[in-house]
């Protein structure tokens, strides 16, 4: 089966649906959402906590309540979708193919695409844990997926490897359910979770955080039995002497997310970084009418942050479509430099862009007392000063387009740079 | 009373009960795993050596040629994915160039075709090999197989033929009983008149239940990196080092599913179910892989895995009846190149031994393939969208990474051979085996486990007994 739309959006998540209303509300009518799962709302389905909506909102709401304001929104519009739907690949013609029960195999023939496919977890066997490889040992994740979406609980003695949010949630989570969760252990000196995160899913169950820990071993033939955490050198290697073991049947993994970035990789797209596409200041990546947004794109803090970056991609596509978004020859490359992890976007076509561009990007450890240096060609072109900042949070900063004194090309180097000492 | 029975259901196991489907024969297989080609035919290089390397003369070296050359056809019969990628065995330095010559000369006396390679026509098919490379030794009959399948697939064949299969069943003694022998599992009791030990690392054991024997199984482990399917063609061949006396050296190959495979090490452990992987020795494995291809992108890494070689005193394939009692045969100590090794094992073991005991008459009806298992996503568009429209479960995914539908999965459940668990189903379908490593597949398995076999999805088992993924239901 052949079909023609304009836009074409794979996953239909926080993303995928925010960028839909947004590509609507800019006058693309002739939308289809492709979503791999059963219902709309992507990973926030299993994101029965609260702590969504309070930048786009202004009100704290569940990752399930938070979705539903973003698919009440979308169904107003009419936005056709697919459910249970998976896309199998797009071509260099940008149709997008993809499978389900009722339809078969459907080609979409598209203008415009937006990649909104999130991010999928690190796994151990991404990290090779030392050790045994037995039941038990899941990530985060997936455990709450059993839990919150199934109603199955994986584990009753619970370790977590990993400060990141996901694995902070399900601590508490499983507290509740009646698990003991004996611990959580970070790489890194410092936590990957948000603060709010640590204090609220551990610090207010007792539950201890080691950091610069890790799990030097894992034991079970069959199923998880006990672990050993160490703790770790200034080259994050296991310390001899410091091995302390836990008897345990659950080893919950909450060690990082990676864009789930495939379809892009298999066209042979350029990517950066964050390991998601290489996009512009309009979520644009290096193929004309495919623009990329979400956590497929680079892994958000917030996903109210999300929804900002897809509204500009679906704005984006529509403006494509409407043919005023041409390439431009002259382009300024967006670089991290010292301290900086990635940026989003990684160049910037400065005659397209609005006044003011929303510059993403991630620290790679926290730092006290600091300035965030916009480099530009070589000149400081701004400088903001952070009493703190931490790798858990992404930053954002609105770049005022004057501040490129009309320059359309060159290198913006973005850059950590510690406070003079006067 | 069974004619035969075969104790283990690995590559030697699945192999001799497909060969004696092809006779009339009752004939049972006892394994104690939960699943065909469970432990050593599972973790291993995948490779269909071509039988340069093993000294002339050996049964290693015998059935190594025999067996590739039976492997396209039995890879076509089986439906199991088998590429002739060819392998070349590399030389990094000019002194290394007279080993490959002497190897060379080895494989013309072991029947194998090879040929010598200088840097440039080396490099010219091998682009990332290092640029240090100073020629190689062609080996074309050598080729990459899916271990999988490929046990899976023989057993399947062996059942529909006849054969009797029982997982979960451990031999616990074999007592010798008129007109053959009496075998004790922790399950029940059988007679046959024909034993056949192919408990792999276990062989010892087994053999040692009916007289004492002069040999040993010694568990050489070896481990692995397995790499994403990044980039089609980053190696085109299976690239070896020069071997030495610790066997092949760490390889770098791809797959029958483009992923790509570096390693073993080897190293004997004490336990024969010590399948830990160890950081440092894996460490060591990347350092000398990368001698050989310096830009191994190991942050495509998914998995490391770690294999037990049953590693025999006697430096060569056990393959003999028992010394008093010519009806107990010992296929043992099948080390590499076992699994290519496997079914011109089989068919020596059946035609020369077991037929010295038991009279072999061939069946008349034996069919030699099974059915068909077919996989949309290696399909053109035009034939997928056909297929699916009247397959409609084939249109449900499962498997987001290596594109694994509903139909698949049910297709596997649907077989003659047993699949049992969320592993027996990754082996069977490669649910699983991408870089979420299950992450977003594993519960849909699960829950089509459960309601296959009409069980509590707290039942579903991910390997072994004990390995169950959920523990009770929430509040």
């Amino acid at each position: 089966m052949v079909i023609e739309k304009d836009l074409v959006i794979i996953g239909g998540g926080s993303a995928g649906l925010a960028a839909a209303n947004a590509a609507y509300d800019s006058g693309v009518k002739s939308i289809l959402i492709v979503e791999k799962g059963p219902f709309l709302g992507g990973i926030l389905n299993q994101c029965i906590h609260n702590g969504f909506g309070l930048h786009e909102f202004k009100e704290e709401l569940t990752g399930t309540e938070f979705f539903t304001r973003l698919t009440v929104e979308s169904e107003k519009r009419g936005i056709e979708y697919r459910l249970n739907s998976f896309v199998t690949k797009i071509g260099e013609d940008k149709s997008v193919y993809y499978t389900n029960k009722e339809e078969g195999y459907v080609r979409v023939k598209a203008k415009a695409i937006i990649m909104s496919a999130g991010c999928y977890e690190r796994n151990a066997g991404a990290i090779g844990i030392p050790g045994d490889r037995p039941a038990g040992v899941i990530t985060a994740g997936q455990a709450q997926l059993y839990m919150n979406e199934y109603g199955y609980l994986v584990g009753k003695k619970v370790f977590i490897l990993g400060s990141g949010d996901i694995g902070l949630i399900m601590a508490r989570r499983m507290s509740l359910e009646g698990a003991k969760v004996l611990g959580v252990a970070e790489i890194m000196p410092y936590s990957n979770g948000l603060n709010r995160n640590i204090v609220q899913c551990l610090e207010d169950y007792g539950i201890p955080l080691y950091l610069h820990h890790t799990v030097s071993h894992v034991w079970g033939k069959s199923h998880l039995e006990k672990i050993e955490i160490s703790e770790v050198n200034d080259a994050l290697q296991p310390i001899k002497g410091t091995e302390q073991v836990f008897e345990c049947d659950t080893l919950l993994l909450s060690i990082g997310l990676i864009p789930y970035n495939n379809l892009l990789n298999q066209l042979g797209l350029p990517t950066s970084r964050s390991r998601g596409a290489w996009v512009n200041e309009h979520m644009e990546t290096k193929m004309d009418g495919v623009f990329s947004c979400g956590n497929v794109l680079h892994v958000h803090d917030l996903a109210d942050n999300v929804v900002a970056e897809a509204k500009v991609a679906g704005k984006a596509a529509a403006l494509y479509l409407q043919n005023k978004l041409p390439r431009h020859e002259e382009l300024i490359l967006v670089e991290p430099g010292d301290g900086v992890g990635y940026t989003v976007p990684c160049e910037i076509d400065l005659e397209n862009a609005e006044e003011k561009i929303p510059v993403k990007f991630r620290v790679r450890k926290p730092t006290k007392e600091c300035y965030i240096t916009y480099t530009f060609n070589g000149e400081v072109i701004k400088k903001i000063y952070k009493q703190t900042i931490i790798p858990s949070e992404m930053e954002i900063d609105p770049i005022p387009k004057d501040l490129f004194k009309g320059e359309k090309s060159g290198k913006l180097v973005v850059s950590l740079t510690p406070k003079e000492v006067k | 009373m069974f004619d035969i029975i075969i104790i283990g259901a690995g590559a030697i196991g699945s192999f001799l009960a497909r060969t004696l489907s092809q006779y009339e024969s009752n004939v049972l297989v006892l394994e104690k795993e939960n699943d065909v080609g469970n432990v050593t035919s599972m973790a291993n290089s995948a490779i269909v050596h071509s039988g340069y390397d093993p000294v002339p003369g050996t049964k290693k070296a015998r059935f190594n040629v025999e067996g590739n050359r039976m492997f396209p056809e039995i890879c076509e019969e089986l439906d199991v994915s088998f590429r002739q990628i060819g392998s070349l065995t590399v030389a990094i330095e000019e002194k290394q160039l007279s080993v490959l010559k002497e190897l060379a000369e080895r494989g013309k006396k072991n029947g194998v075709p090879t040929k010598m390679l200088t840097a440039e026509e080396v490099l010219a098919m091998e682009p990332n090999i290092t640029k240090d490379v100073k020629g190689a030794l062609l080996c074309p009959t050598a080729g990459i197989v899916n271990p999988f399948t490929l046990t899976a697939h023989a057993m399947e064949n062996a059942i529909d033929n006849g054969v009797k299969l029982h997982l979960g069943e451990a031999v616990k003694a074999i007592k010798k009983i008129n007109g053959g022998f009496q075998v004790d599992t922790d399950v029940a009791t059988y007679e046959a008149k024909v034993v056949i030990n192919a408990a792999g690392l276990y062989s010892e054991e087994i053999a040692k239940m009916v007289e004492p024997i002069s040999w040993k199984i010694n568990p050489r482990k070896g481990e692995y990196y397995v790499l994403d399917h990044f980039r089609p063609g980053f190696v085109n061949h299976v690239l070896f080092p020069l071997p030495s006396e610790k066997g092949k050296g760490i390889l770098v190959t791809s797959t029958t599913s483009d992923n790509y495979l570096v390693g073993p090490s080897s190293e004997f452990v004490d336990e024969k179910d010590d399948f830990s992987t160890d950081p440092l020795t894996l460490k060591d494995v990347r350092a000398q892989a990368s001698l050989m291809v310096p830009n191994i992108p190991f942050p495509e890494q998914i998995r490391v895995f770690s294999g037990l070689r049953a590693t025999p005193s006697t430096h060569d394939f056990i393959i003999e009846p028992a010394k008093k009692n010519p009806n107990f045969i010992n296929v043992a100590g099948i080390e590499s190149p076992g699994l290519v090794s496997s079914p011109a094992i089989a068919k020596y073991v059946v035609e020369e031994l077991v037929s010295a005991v038991f009279p072999l008459k061939k069946k008349a009806n034996w069919n030699p393939s099974v059915r068909k298992y077919i996989k949309p996503s290696e399909m053109k568009d035009e034939e997928r969208e056909a297929f699916v429209k009247a397959h409609p479960e084939y249109g449900e995914m499962v498997c987001n990474c290596e594109q694994v539908s509903v139909g698949e999965i049910k297709d596997v459940l649907s077989r003659s051979l047993p699949c049992l668990t969320i592993k027996a189903v990754k082996k069977r379908t490669r649910a699983g085996f991408g870089k979420c490593q299950g992450g977003f597949c594993q519960p849909k398995v699960l829950m089509l486990l459960a309601e296959h076999y009409g069980i509590s999805p707290l039942e579903i088992l991910y390997d072994k007994e004990g390995s169950n993924i959920l523990l009770k239901e929430s509040k």
